[in-house]
């Protein structure tokens, strides 16, 4: 695993901690800087979303986060191997829903003879009791990315990272989907790490929206989102705050266009 | 403006279930008049077919040592059967071929994992691998005589030359097209390794695994069949090969019919009992099978 296991005494003080955390890839023309200098800290119980354009980096930086990949320069130190959801639900078409949950519950060490109870519990909090057995090409788009949230859930870790999970959905389901998350992270207590390039969806789920620059990734801006939960993507408070942040990202991308 | 007196969360949860009930649908097993109708009657009136065909072009022919008539033919299946012989001839080249092809499956796999994860076994053996297959089984009927003799163990030896290359190569291809979104979901679940294999790789390419045991015993079939045609040898027990070479020997037109068809209702019979369901029922678990 690349990022390293934090020692139990500092696991109170944040769920993940990114340290000038640099990234580059080498291309035919050298090598190219995705990521530059990115210090993050998510405190237990958090919910941050990374906000930016094409080419920020997001999905670089979750990767680097979730320990599939390592940074070039800084560290990364999370408590726990954190979960991961992503844009497609990656479920596996071979399991059933339930089956799916298991296999994560099973991969922690968890006993053969709790599994089974263990995932309805999380079907359960996904609303979606009694979808055990379905076959996950059964499930709609967004009872998919339930369950995909109940299994990653199911790795019992204390941050949760997500890469755009819901923006292959139609507007009403991530709507609800929207609600859901945000009622499950008040109950589970989870740190968060969002990914999106959906400014208002940013804006309604998080307490902190981190604005990523584009090529490479810098973290240019951060705001506090203080509107009370629960909240509604279409609030005045949730649409002013967008406004703000959306002329921000603008400049941002606009800075690209000029050479 | 109307106010529900719901709050955000509760409305949630019901809209929630309404968005699901209208996005699931139903999906039923066909009923049996449409299994009969779509699956049943089709062949059966291709077969009926055929045989007109055949009654109509025998005046016409009127060589019976050329095309023997529907009725001869069937006279020799009956011979066959009042001897007693039928299904013996029958055993004799499916339980050859059967344990030719387990033995194929035993070794077809593990060479394929081989060549599929190490990119050295890959580099050396791969394109041979996947030329074998192009290459006609009877031709290593002269080879595997000559080192083996005329016995049972050249009839093996031909359909593992035959059938192994499929199978492992349907293997390979089946670890290719495993997408990396699920390796990348099994790793951030701690499948990696050897558990990685088990959970993850393995089970995403049972479509192509299982495409390539079809095509494996395809190839078996056709290579014991090859190896009975040539070394037919009285020691060796009259299998469906030997009783079509011996047919011709006799210039008997209706036997090498009578051999001719049960080879291939042999082979499809495997296909349709084995393999077929188990394609199906590996496709249909996945929603890959489209109902048509």
């Amino acid at each position: 695993m690349a990022t390293t296991l934090a020692k139990a005494a500092e696991s109170v003080a944040y769920a993940a901690r990114l340290e000038h955390v640099s990234k580059s890839f080498a291309t035919p023309g050298g090598q190219q800087l995705v990521l530059d200098d990115i210090s993050i800290d998510v405190a237990p119980g958090e919910f941050v979303t990374l906000l930016g354009a094409s080419g920020c980096g997001k999905s670089t930086l979750l990767n680097l986060v979730a320990g599939l990949d390592r940074p070039t320069a800084g560290s990364i130190t999370t408590d726990g191997r954190p979960a991961l959801m992503f844009q497609e639900h990656a479920l596996f078409p071979w399991l059933t829903a339930g089956k799916n949950i298991e296999l994560a519950l099973k991969l922690r060490g968890v006993a053969k003879t709790e599994r089974r109870g263990k995932a309805e519990e999380l079907l359960e909090l996904v609303r979606l009791k009694g979808a055990y057995g379905k076959r996950v090409h059964e499930l709609s788009g967004g009872m998919r990315q339930r369950v995909a949230l109940a299994r990653a859930l199911a790795q019992e870790s204390n941050l949760l990272l997500m890469d755009e999970p819901f923006a292959a959905l139609d507007a009403i389901t991530r709507d609800v989907l929207h609600d859901e998350l945000t009622r499950i992270w008040a109950e589970t207590g989870l740190s968060v790490l969002f990914v999106t390039h959906n400014v208002r969806e940013a804006v309604r789920l998080a307490q902190r929206v981190v604005l990523l620059s584009s090529r490479p990734g810098r973290i240019a801006r951060e705001w506090q989102v203080d509107i009370p939960q629960p909240r509604r993507i279409e609030d005045a408070p949730v649409a002013e705050l967008s406004i703000e942040i959306t002329e921000v990202l603008r400049g941002e991308i606009r800075r690209h266009g000029q050479h | 403006m109307a106010s529900t007196e719901t709050t955000p969360v509760q409305d949630a949860g019901s809209v929630e279930a309404g968005l699901d009930a209208l996005e699931t649908t139903a999906t039923g097993r066909p009923t049996l008049r449409q299994t009969f109708v779509n699956k049943i009657l089709p062949p059966i009136i291709a077969i009926a077919v055929v045989l007109a065909a055949w009654s109509l072009l025998y005046p016409v022919v009127d060589n019976p040592t050329k095309l023997p008539s529907p009725t001869a033919v069937g006279g020799a299946f009956k011979d066959a059967w009042l001897k007693g012989d039928l299904l013996g001839y029958i055993w004799t080249s499916v339980s050859r071929g059967l344990l030719g092809f387990a033995f194929a499956l035993l070794i077809g796999t593990p060479l394929g994992l081989l060549v599929a994860r190490m990119r050295f076994v890959r580099a050396a053996i791969g394109p041979i691998l996947s030329g074998l297959q192009s290459l006609p089984s009877v031709a290593w009927v002269p080879p595997a005589v000559i080192w083996l003799g005329l016995n049972n163990s050249m009839m093996y030896a031909v359909i593992l030359l035959g059938a192994v290359p499929s199978i492992a190569n349907g293997l390979v291809s089946g670890v290719d097209q495993v997408p990396p979104l699920f390796l990348r979901a099994g790793r951030t679940m701690g499948a990696t390794g050897v558990r990685g294999i088990w959970h993850v790789t393995l089970p995403a390419a049972l479509p192509g695994y299982v495409a390539g045991l079809k095509q494996g015993w395809a190839f078996s079939w056709r290579s014991l069949m090859a190896a009975e045609i040539i070394a037919s040898y009285p020691d060796l027990g009259v299998g469906l090969g030997q009783l079509l070479e011996n047919a011709r020997t006799a210039s008997d037109m209706a036997m090498v019919f009578e051999a001719i068809l049960l080879i291939l209702f042999v082979g499809i019979a495997i296909d349709l009992l084995i393999f077929s369901p188990l394609e199906r029922w590996v496709l249909r678990s996945r929603g890959l099978l489209v109902k048509g």
